[in-house]
């Protein structure tokens, strides 16, 4: 798994690739908790993600949990078909705000 | 078109460590898709091994990381036949339960969307030796694998 944070129209964008699983989700989730302990809206890039497990999904939850608690924005983009998938078995597509692109996920809340 | 080959049961031993799920899940994928079985199919079947392999480093092996697993998925045209087997103190199945997700948190998703995924799972022990052994029945679409 490989990460980058870059900032676009006030967002803050943690793109993943590759496999978030057992071995990746702490490093997963030590990121995404310092983004968001930062207060800023942050867009949780999935576009090049092929494979997401338990471990991966509960450090969104977590991260989710805590921005939800911190009053600022947290959403999903661009999860592929397999990531969305799991999502939905988790029935966490009606939790989360999950975006069809970056871009859009960008435009409803920069 | 399904030659003996392509029918042979997929047979791997592996140390119980994070670290190995990624070998695990390539050499089980590529199986999959020599009994051609379709993507969603494959991988709801990837997923559910992936995580009762999680399951045994985290709750049967409790992150030791001397233990092994052993996998074994067989296709028999119908349905495919998966057992995960570690040698780990015996695991109490009842303690093993896919939580509520109406409350939304973190952790013990795993063995909910293995139910999810799987028709059959069983937790009980091995027929010999110590450990604990995991048999999870996928069935499969007609003309969907080899053998069909």
């Amino acid at each position: 798994m490989k990460h980058s944070v870059t900032e676009e129209r006030g967002v803050v964008v943690v793109a993943f690739a590759g496999e978030v699983d057992l071995e990746h989700s702490p490093k997963a989730r030590e990121v995404l908790l310092d983004q968001v302990g930062r207060r800023r809206r942050v867009l949780v890039d999935l576009s090049n993600v092929d494979y997401i497990d338990s471990s991966g999904i509960a450090s969104l939850v977590e991260a989710f949990q805590k921005a939800k608690k911190a009053g600022t924005g947290f959403a999903l983009a661009a999860p592929n078909p397999a990531a969305l998938r799991v999502l939905e078995l988790a029935r966490l597509d009606r939790v989360f705000q999950i975006f069809a692109t970056v871009e859009e996920g960008l435009d409803a809340g920069g | 078109m399904a030659g003996p080959e392509v029918v042979t049961p997929l047979e791997l031993r592996f140390p119980a460590r994070p670290d190995e799920l990624r070998g695990m899940r390539d050499a089980l994928r590529e199986r999959l898709r020599a009994w051609r079985l379709d993507e969603e199919c494959a991988s709801d079947v990837v997923m559910a091994v992936d995580e009762a392999c999680q399951n045994v480093i985290r709750h049967a092996y409790r992150g030791e990381p001397d233990g092994f697993i052993e996998l074994e998925v067989r296709c028999t045209g119908d349905e495919l036949q998966i057992a995960v087997r570690d040698f780990a103190p015996p695991v109490d199945p009842a303690r093993i339960r896919p939580r509520s997700l109406d409350e939304v948190r973190p952790g013990g998703l795993g063995t909910h969307l293995i139910r999810s995924a799987m028709d059959h799972t069983e937790l009980g022990k091995p027929p010999s030796g110590p450990g604990n052994l995991l048999r999870m029945v996928k069935k499969l679409a007609r003309g969907g694998a080899a053998g069909t």
